[in-house]
């Protein structure tokens, strides 16, 4: 059963078109990557899913909800990690999991901060102002408040941005498990090793448009290469 | 280049900045119009005041006060007799006069009797601002002229009179009519004196109130950009409207309480500087009702709302904290601009054009209200309260509406963003 379904999605702003005619399915439960270089269209599109942006054009159906029509009852379904997202520096990070889960069902806020705690694993510096985390502190706990509402889809905008490979690995393997609960997982990145290790299916987009679907494994066979790296500078190169 | 030379480059770029030059211009624009306002003042001082004159006593000093009233002042009644007195009200109000000064029967007899002469002056009062009390205090400068003569003739012609009657020889019996309202006993610049608490006092808090919150709402956008919480902000399940109104009320709350905070220090500061005055305004039935006091917390909410909403809609359009500052000096005007308008001059003397454009501009009413509710014009109160509560309603409706389009987030519907 499809959670997303995209059809001949089209953005342009003014003159210029960042997405030209998309379209992809991503099943309950899987975990699919858009992979392409620098202007390629993934943020856009992940901005549109995630209700940010308005399509010129085509649709969006999430969880059988069409995007434009039924934007408010899709923000209950789904959570949305941009790439460079920041957190209230004024509160602690318990403060931030509260706030936020403060939006979603009361009667479960208690157990959505425990799992956001759990998840972004910072200990009593969990107690902290966020204004004294680091870079790597900041993402888990993003990645906590992410995951800790249970959504029905994941929508994780280079999830590993910057960070040192410890903390990398971790927030890997964290959203590696949340599809084991139920969660759907679409997420963008440029780092092929990641897109490997977590992408069921992956789409190489490229300007505007997608170039090619698949299971990674599929791919490497179908371009006689060694890793997605390879496949990607086949396909785009 | 230089590292040095390098820096300096690099630095007077980055301060080379509409933030940087907007506060200056707007304030040399401001200290222009002062300046203007000011010289407007000057160019008041040097006109001769209109008045009425009607002297019934026809003496000695009658005749000497007659004659430096004549050469000082443009006179556009003359009369010798009592019953005279509507008339020449009626022929003031028709040549925009400011007073009708009437020298009474036995004026000279009782002077050189001892006894002060009785001028009586019924006053026209326009405006309790700054620029309209001017005349006034030019025709009261011209009374004590005539009281300095007049001591002088009894000075001169030892004519022996106590030391007291010399020195202070006249006295006045007032009666100013202000706004549909005849006031006896009350000269224009003691009623200007007890109404400059609401025709300073209001408009300086009103200011405050507006620019403070004001550029809360306006950094709490750009602090939600700059720190790119907004993105999360705007997926989580939460209504646009909801958005929009917990900034404006939030910072209306800290706005009024910072106001209060503002508005207790000003207060006595204010208190301090006044004259004590020993009118009873209950006496001229000048004090604020219930009712009226309800319609100043109205206009004064209405108003706050209409600055917060426009506030948050140019919010909107902040990219970062420094460009926040830049978009708080529209507001910062606006505010200013009907706190000195308000201050120098009365709505009801002031030119139809700078009426509208006072008008429209949401913040003055607040700052007109105490006044205009102190003499009765509630239709200038409640077409204020309405116009404001309009515009209130567009700015929100406004920034919703940006809130739901791209523009929130790209900043503009033609700008390309990845």
């Amino acid at each position: 059963m499809s959670v997303v379904e995209v059809k001949d999605l089209v953005k342009k702003f003014g003159s210029v078109e960042a997405v030209k005619g998309i379209s992809f399915t991503i099943d309950k439960g899987e975990i699919f990557g858009l992979i392409g270089p620098n202007g390629a269209g993934k943020t856009t599109t992940l901005r549109i899913i995630s209700t940010l942006l308005t399509a010129t054009s085509g649709s969006v159906k999430i969880s059988g909800f069409d995007l434009h029509k039924n934007p408010g009852e899709i923000r209950k379904i789904i959570s949305y990690l941009p790439e460079d997202a920041g957190v209230y520096k004024n509160l602690t990070g318990r403060g931030y999991l509260e706030f936020i889960a403060n939006f979603f069902n009361t009667k479960q806020t208690r157990d959505m901060v425990s799992k956001g705690i759990e998840i972004a694993d910072l200990g009593e510096r969990i107690n902290d102002r966020v204004d004294t985390y680091s870079k790597g502190m900041k993402r888990r706990l993003l990645v906590g408040r992410t995951l800790m509402t249970n959504p029905k889809l994941a929508i994780l905008d280079e999830p590993t941005s910057g960070l040192d490979v410890i903390n990398a690995q971790e927030i890997r393997r964290i959203i590696k498990n949340t599809t084991q609960g139920g969660t759907t997982v679409l997420l963008s990145s440029h780092n092929m090793l990641e897109v490997e290790f977590l992408c069921d299916r992956i789409a190489l987009i490229d300007d505007g448009l997608i170039v090619e679907e698949g299971k990674p494994r599929v791919l490497m066979e179908k371009y006689h290469a060694s890793n997605i790296e390879e496949v990607f500078t086949r396909v785009v190169g | 280049m230089s590292p040095l030379g390098n820096i300096i480059r690099k630095e007077v770029k980055e301060l080379l900045t509409p933030a940087t030059f907007l506060p200056i211009v707007i304030m040399a624009i401001v200290f222009g119009s002062m300046g203007n306002a000011i010289g407007g003042i000057e160019e008041e001082m040097k006109e001769k005041p209109v008045i009425g004159l009607i002297n019934v006593d026809n003496d000695r000093f009658s005749t000497l006060a007659t004659s430096i009233l004549n050469e000082n002042a443009e006179v556009v009644f003359n009369s010798s007799d009592i019953m005279d007195k509507q008339k020449g009200l009626e022929t003031l109000r028709e040549e925009n006069g400011v007073a009708l000064i009437v020298i009474q029967k036995n004026f000279t007899e009782n002077i050189l009797k001892g006894v002060p002469g009785e001028f009586e002056v019924y006053w026209v009062m326009k405006g309790a601002g700054i620029m309209d009390s001017i005349s006034s205090s030019i025709v009261e400068d011209l009374i004590s002229l005539v009281n300095t003569n007049i001591t002088k003739e009894l000075i001169s012609t030892n004519t022996s009179v106590n030391a007291t009657t010399a020195l202070t020889p006249t006295f006045r019996n007032e009666t100013t009519y202000f706004k549909g309202k005849e006031l006896h006993g009350l000269s224009p610049s003691v009623i200007s004196s007890i109404l400059s608490s609401q025709s300073t006092l209001v408009p300086i808090i009103m200011m405050m109130i507006i620019i403070v919150s004001g550029g809360m709402v306006i950094s709490s956008m750009a602090l939600e950009k700059e720190n790119k919480t907004l993105e999360t902000l705007l997926t989580l399940p939460v209504k646009r409207t909801s958005i929009v109104a917990g900034k404006i009320i939030a910072s209306a709350i800290i706005g009024l309480f910072l106001a209060v905070i503002y508005m207790l220090g000003l207060g006595y500061w204010m208190q301090s500087m006044q004259v004590t005055s020993n009118v009873n305004l209950a006496d001229y039935n000048l004090v604020l009702s219930g009712g009226d006091l309800l319609l100043i917390g109205l206009s004064v909410f209405v108003t706050l709302l209409a600055a917060l909403s426009l506030c948050m809609l140019l919010g909107t359009f902040a990219r970062n904290y420094k460009s926040a500052q830049t978009l708080t000096f529209p507001v910062t005007l606006l505010a200013l601009l009907p706190m000195f308008m308000i201050m120098f001059k009365d709505f009801d003397t002031m030119p139809l054009v700078v009426k509208v454009l006072l008008f429209c501009i949401p913040f003055s009413h607040p700052m007109m209200a105490p006044r205009a509710l102190l003499f009765g014009d509630y239709p200038l109160v409640v077409s204020g309260i309405v116009y404001v509560s309009i515009f209130a309603l567009i700015m929100i409706s406004l920034s919703v509406w940006v809130f739901k389009t791209d523009r929130i987030i790209t900043g503009s519907t033609n700008r390309f963003k990845k």
